[in-house]
């Protein structure tokens, strides 16, 4: 459902994203892992089509998400990791505004705002300015607005960072609900059980390429480790912790 | 750019300034008051300009600039804080009144042959006077902040602040102060001079400056209002931190309640939402969010205000106009009027463009991750932006154009070629500003007020004015035409030269609109976040 095809990013002289290749089935719970700077995010804005691509390039369904933009992001919902949305449009406005973008309107969008809006337990907000709502109510009213056009597809750029315990479950439960009715996810994440938990495939990125691809079992054997949890295999891959410096900076330096 | 803009301004109050004092200087027995006045004049409105930037200035470095959760949660006194707060909000409000002063100053020291030690002079006694205003304001945020939520009190301060400054600016053009250089508006010499001698109140700053000043320039420097502004500036903040002390923290806490905005937006949906069903869903909800975010944001409507006034002032100046005073002016005169004045009407909408058409790009900058990510096309952000910034501005336009032409009684010829040409000039003008403003983004800025003052505002402005210019030039033939056969009483003949002139006005503005809006497609285009 969505191919990266040697997908190269330089910003200046760096390369933030080298030579990807990926792809990401149908009906799939994709989970991307790295550490900070390794070029996660700016892999999912090239797939949504924030970032152009320095060269190789994204489909989605097919189309090629710069070729061909607006079939490709028709399917597409994108959920950033920073929740930047309009502070003077209230909740209801702004989803109202998404689906207009997406072409739709009328009473379906009107039903579809108040199920979403009480799916996520906005619906005593829907009418307060944006302005007003917690970091982690404008990551929820964020995630409604991808849904709000019913994509084939989401990426999903830190999807757990500011929700609470139950907000975070429900979102859980909605990927595998979404993904079970044949839709596609790909997630980024720092969160190693979250990834674990939910992942049929996993894809490590570390200085922009991929080091490993492929599901728990795969990417087992394709590091030739034994019966290890995903953190250790994470920390194999990318390097593993500084255990000495950690403790020297702990020290009271007496 | 910016420096050399500057620098002729500057060359410009010194020049004028120069003149007048040297005038002054001449007049005998009250040549020195005359200077004085003025300067105490001068230094009276910088006092009401300094008060009213310090009091917004300062809510936002004490209470809502982001470094502030770090330094109230941080090991560091409140006093350094206080102290360090109140230099901020001294320097940002202060230093273009201190930009200002400069070469007023000068002009004094020069005329007055006032010898190297007067620019020390000048300073002791004018950085008092700048700390008094600051403290002043700084107080009176902080009392406004512990009565009104801090949102809630930017938005009353800058409306305001632009009802404050569009009320100046209508009450002193409507008392016609040109009126009172006539010197038979005084009875006699000895009621002049007691006006000159009457200081405008001793107990305000501007004259213990004016005193120390003049005192200085006079060969008599009187030590006591220097030690007055030295004093008063050292007690006011010993005041403003046992003010701070006190309240500062009550009123920290209180800004960080919300502006607590239940809103409907229902009446929209019905109205304009109905309007424009036929744009498709995705321009529509675009333009209804766009005027939404318009009217919802104080400090982008309370600029209406001031543009309100700026509008009435422009129609009263051509209202006051001495062309129907006395014998029957001349048809071809007023015909000149009418034309000049498609330059100066087109000046107004490039700056109207500037505050309201140039920022547009830069406040979606945030939200781009939107509406990339989304299917809806870039042109179709464009056209939006585009039609929702010209559309009002050509009714003000049409309007300014009309009323003008209308009260200088302008012939069917200038009114047909008047409208034509402000039509015109407003959709480049437009496609200017929005160009510009894509060209010279500023996604970072929370202020949109702030967006036009920006190196991008400027070129914008020096670009329109440079459009102007070379469409009065090409129109100047026509028109001259049109007069000359007016003037000789002969029927007009429209020749080639005449039809060519304004087909090359039709291309140069059509040139000017749609070049830039590709320029600025393709721009957006390229934007990454």
């Amino acid at each position: 459902m969505i191919q990266l095809e040697k997908l190269t990013k330089y910003y200046g002289s760096f390369c933030a994203v080298d030579d990807v290749t990926l792809h990401v089935p149908k009906g799939a719970l994709y989970g991307f892992l790295g550490p900070n700077g390794a070029g996660k995010t700016t892999t999912l804005r090239m797939i949504a089509g924030i970032l152009r691509p320095t060269s190789g390039r994204v489909l989605i369904g097919g189309d090629d998400v710069i070729a061909s933009p607006l079939p490709a992001k028709a399917r597409l919902g994108f959920i950033p990791d920073r929740p930047f949305v309009y502070e003077k449009l209230t909740g209801a406005e702004f989803l109202r505004f998404v689906a207009g973008l997406y072409g739709q309107d009328g009473q379906v969008v009107e039903r579809r705002i108040d199920e979403l809006l009480e799916i996520f337990e906005l619906t005593a907000w829907k009418n307060e300015l944006v302005e007003s709502y917690s970091h982690g109510m404008r990551q929820k009213l964020i995630i409604s607005s991808a849904l709000i056009h019913r994509p084939e597809v989401i990426v999903v750029d830190e999807p757990m960072v500011g929700l609470d315990p139950r907000a975070a479950r429900l979102l859980k439960d909605l990927f595998r609900k979404f993904v079970a009715r044949g839709g596609t996810v790909l997630m980024s994440t720092h969160t190693i059980e979250i990834a674990e938990a939910l992942c049929d495939r996993i894809a490590i990125i570390q200085g922009g390429k991929i080091v490993a691809a492929g599901t728990m079992r795969e990417l087992k054997a394709q590091t030739a480790s034994g019966d290890i949890g995903l953190e250790e295999l994470f920390l194999r891959l990318t390097g593993g912790p500084a255990e000495k410096e950690l403790a020297a900076v702990l020290e009271d330096g007496a | 750019m910016l420096s050399v803009v500057g620098l002729i301004f500057w060359a410009a109050v010194f020049g004028v300034l120069f003149r007048v004092l040297r005038y002054f200087k001449g007049v005998e027995e009250i040549g020195a008051l005359l200077a004085a006045k003025l300067l105490s004049l001068a230094l009276l409105s910088f006092v009401s300009v300094l008060l009213l930037s310090n009091v917004i200035t300062a809510l936002s470095s004490f209470f809502l600039a982001r470094d502030l959760d770090l330094l109230v949660s941080s090991p560091v006194d409140w006093m350094r804080i206080y102290l360090a707060k109140l230099g901020e909000t001294l320097l940002h409000s202060s230093w273009m009144v201190a930009l200002m002063a400069v070469p007023i100053f000068a002009a004094y020291g020069v005329v007055y042959k006032a010898g190297i030690l007067f620019p020390l002079v000048a300073a002791g006694s004018f950085l008092p006077f700048l700390v008094l205003p600051a403290v002043a304001g700084s107080a009176a945020t902080l009392i406004l902040v512990n009565v009104f939520p801090a949102r809630r009190t930017r938005d009353l301060l800058s409306i305001i602040a632009l009802g404050a400054g569009a009320g100046i600016i209508i009450l002193f053009r409507i008392i016609r102060p040109e009126q009172l250089a006539r010197p038979e508006g005084f009875r006699n010499l000895l009621d002049f001079i007691t006006v000159l001698r009457t200081p405008t109140s001793p107990l305000l700053p501007n004259e213990w400056v004016t005193k120390s000043v003049m005192g200085y320039l006079g060969g008599k420097m009187d030590w006591l209002p220097l030690y007055l502004l030295w004093t008063t500036g050292g007690a006011a903040v010993v005041l403003g931190a046992f003010l701070h002390g006190r309240l500062y923290h009550t009123g920290f806490t209180r800004a960080q309640e919300g502006a607590e905005r239940f809103v409907r937006g229902g009446l929209w949906g019905w109205t304009l939402g109905w309007l424009l069903k036929p744009l498709g869903a995705a321009r529509r909800e675009f333009v209804l969010k766009d005027l939404k975010l318009f009217f919802r944001d104080t400090t982008q409507w309370s600029q209406l205000i001031l543009l309100a006034a700026l509008l009435l002032v422009y129609l009263f100046n051509i209202k006051a106009l001495p062309l129907f005073r006395g014998e029957q002016v001349p048809f071809y005169l007023r015909s000149v009027v009418s034309f000049l004045n498609l330059a100066l009407a087109g000046f107004v909408l490039a700056s109207i463009a500037a505050r309201f058409i140039f920022p547009a790009v830069s406040l979606e900058g945030r939200q781009m991750w939107l509406l990339r990510s989304s299917p809806l096309e870039l042109k179709a952000l464009v056209w939006s932006k585009y039609w929702v910034g010209t559309l009002p501005l050509l009714v003000l336009a049409l309007a300014i154009t009309i009323l003008t032409n209308v009260i200088l009684r302008a012939s069917p010829f200038m009114m047909a070629v008047g409208i034509g040409t402000i039509v015109l000039l407003t959709l480049a003008i437009s496609a200017l500003a929005l160009t510009f403003g894509a060209l010279y983004p500023q996604f970072e800025t929370e202020n949109a007020a702030q967006i036009p003052t920006s190196f991008g505002g400027l070129v914008f402005m020096m670009t329109t004015i440079a459009l102007l210019a070379l469409v009065i030039v090409i129109e100047s033939v026509p028109v001259y035409r049109y007069l000359r056969a007016a003037f000789n009483d002969e029927p007009l003949v429209i020749s080639p030269l005449m039809i060519a002139a304004f087909l090359l006005v039709i291309g140069v503005c059509v040139a000017a609109t749609v070049v830039p809006l590709r320029i600025a497609l393709r721009k957006i285009e390229q934007f990454e976040f």
